[in-house]
């Protein structure tokens, strides 16, 4: 069992990976939108996994979209920064329950994933845009791209989060 | 003592994120910074690999589009060798400095939406690439080499915000500097211009000899729009790019023969000074 999740995270990894910069790095929505769907690797994370162990993982990841998009050290931040504040996402968003084996993401009442992947899939993009445009006179800038990018890569994740969870009796 | 240890074992997942992200933000100020050799780049075996992979696919999609650039291109040229003289359009105005050779390469990733934007070309040390050589397409300036590998190369394009070129009006030899606001893409701003130059929309831009990277001449763009506010001494000028940066595919890298040479004689008198 538990070789079996780690497997389907490195799995995860991979695809998640390669979507990103194969697919989504290529799309412009007008002009300017590039939606990230690699979070979704933390957002789905076991529940009551390691929280160090996310961190180190979630470095790694955002460090491989780094390495892919020349980006410096952009995303690996923001993965990380999701990454630490993850267990206050899902507090707020599901109640304390959600530290007990039981809950799912893909279970949860849809208002309270909205909730979840929005905040965090927002809360990654300011970091993400504030690090990489890195100009306080272009903090309009910095709010523009992350309210629209983070509205698209939040239906994206919902819609895959919808499409991939497996149907529980 | 006991007292430190378990302040670290509380708070260990804080301290861990503040480790990282001090690492991740040293990175990007790297990766910010001019002259400084990059951690982190598209131009290694994976990242290289993965893109030359997906280059090899997508590459079929635009083959007609790229075959007609490259036609126009030897058209033009050989419009040059028949006439023995060189058009308005399209290349520098005067013969080049046979201190320059072209190397082409292709494109195998290319992104224009953000606001710092890279290229990475299927070339890099095998075939004598080198940081701070120009990158041009057919049509004009694509950028500045930023990285290398044995293989691969990673370029900042001009659509990046980083990007400094020193660019002049042909017909007037009054140059400025070339940088990028993140606006729009293809249209580039530039700087320095100052309020004597005459400036007229349709201008053409070209590249300034005064560095190793570009020689004299090499084709920018054109002049969109400029304004200069009444109390002001510089023009801001919009400048339409020749090169479609979403579409370049076939590139030249241009390196200088006496490049390191020069470089390092312009290093010695800033170090003196």
């Amino acid at each position: 069992m538990q070789s079996n999740e780690t497997l389907v995270n490195i799995v995860r990894f991979i695809t998640l990976v390669l979507v990103q910069v194969l697919i989504l790095n290529q799309v412009n929505l007008a002009g300017y939108i590039n939606p990230y769907l690699y979070p979704l690797f933390i957002l789905v994370f076991p529940l009551t996994g390691n929280k160090s162990l996310l961190i180190l993982i979630s470095f790694a990841l955002g460090l491989t979209i780094d390495m892919f998009s020349d980006s410096g050290g952009v995303h690996a931040a923001a993965s990380i920064f999701i990454a630490w504040v993850r267990p206050v996402a899902l507090k707020y968003s599901f109640g304390v329950s959600y530290q007990l084996n039981t809950l799912k993401i893909s279970t949860a009442p849809f208002s309270q994933q909205l909730i979840y992947i929005f905040a965090m899939v927002l809360m990654h993009h300011l970091v993400l845009f504030s690090m990489e445009i890195f100009n306080v006179n272009q903090i309009l800038l910095i709010l523009k791209s992350t309210l629209f990018t983070g509205i698209f890569s939040g239906i994206l994740m919902v819609f895959s989060v919808l499409l991939f969870s497996r149907k529980s009796t | 003592m006991q007292q430190i240890i378990f302040f670290f074992l509380r708070n260990k997942n804080f301290l861990l994120f503040l480790f990282l992200f001090v690492i991740s933000f040293m990175l990007t100020v790297n990766s910010h910074s001019y002259h400084e050799s990059k951690f982190v780049t598209s131009a290694n075996f994976l990242s290289g690999g993965v893109y030359s992979f997906k280059s090899n696919i997508t590459d079929y999609f635009d083959l007609e589009e790229q075959n007609e650039i490259l036609t126009k291109e030897n058209e033009r040229l050989r419009a040059i060798i028949a006439n023995g003289s060189i058009t308005n359009e399209g290349l520098p105005s005067q013969v080049l400095d046979s201190n320059y050779s072209f190397i082409s390469a292709k494109v195998i990733n290319n992104n224009y939406a953000r606001s710092k934007n890279y290229l990475t070309l299927n070339k890099g040390k095998q075939d004598s690439l080198k940081v701070d050589m120009g990158v041009i397409s057919s049509q004009g300036v694509v950028g500045i080499i930023n990285a290398t590998s044995n293989k691969y190369a990673s370029i900042q394009s001009v659509l990046n915000t980083n990007s400094q070129v020193v660019a002049k009006f042909k017909k007037s030899d009054h140059y400025g500097t070339l940088k990028w606001d993140a606006n729009a893409t293809n249209i580039v701003q530039l700087v320095e211009i100052p309020r004597l130059a005459p400036v007229a929309v349709g201008d053409t831009i070209v590249t300034d000899g005064k560095s190793t990277i570009f020689p004299e001449g090499i084709l920018i763009g054109t002049v969109s729009s400029f304004e200069r506010k009444p109390d002001e001494d510089y023009y801001s000028i919009d400048v339409q790019l020749f090169t479609d940066m979403t579409s370049v595919k076939h590139v030249y890298v241009i390196s200088h023969r006496d490049a390191p040479e020069i470089q390092q004689l312009e290093k010695e008198v800033e170090n003196a000074e």
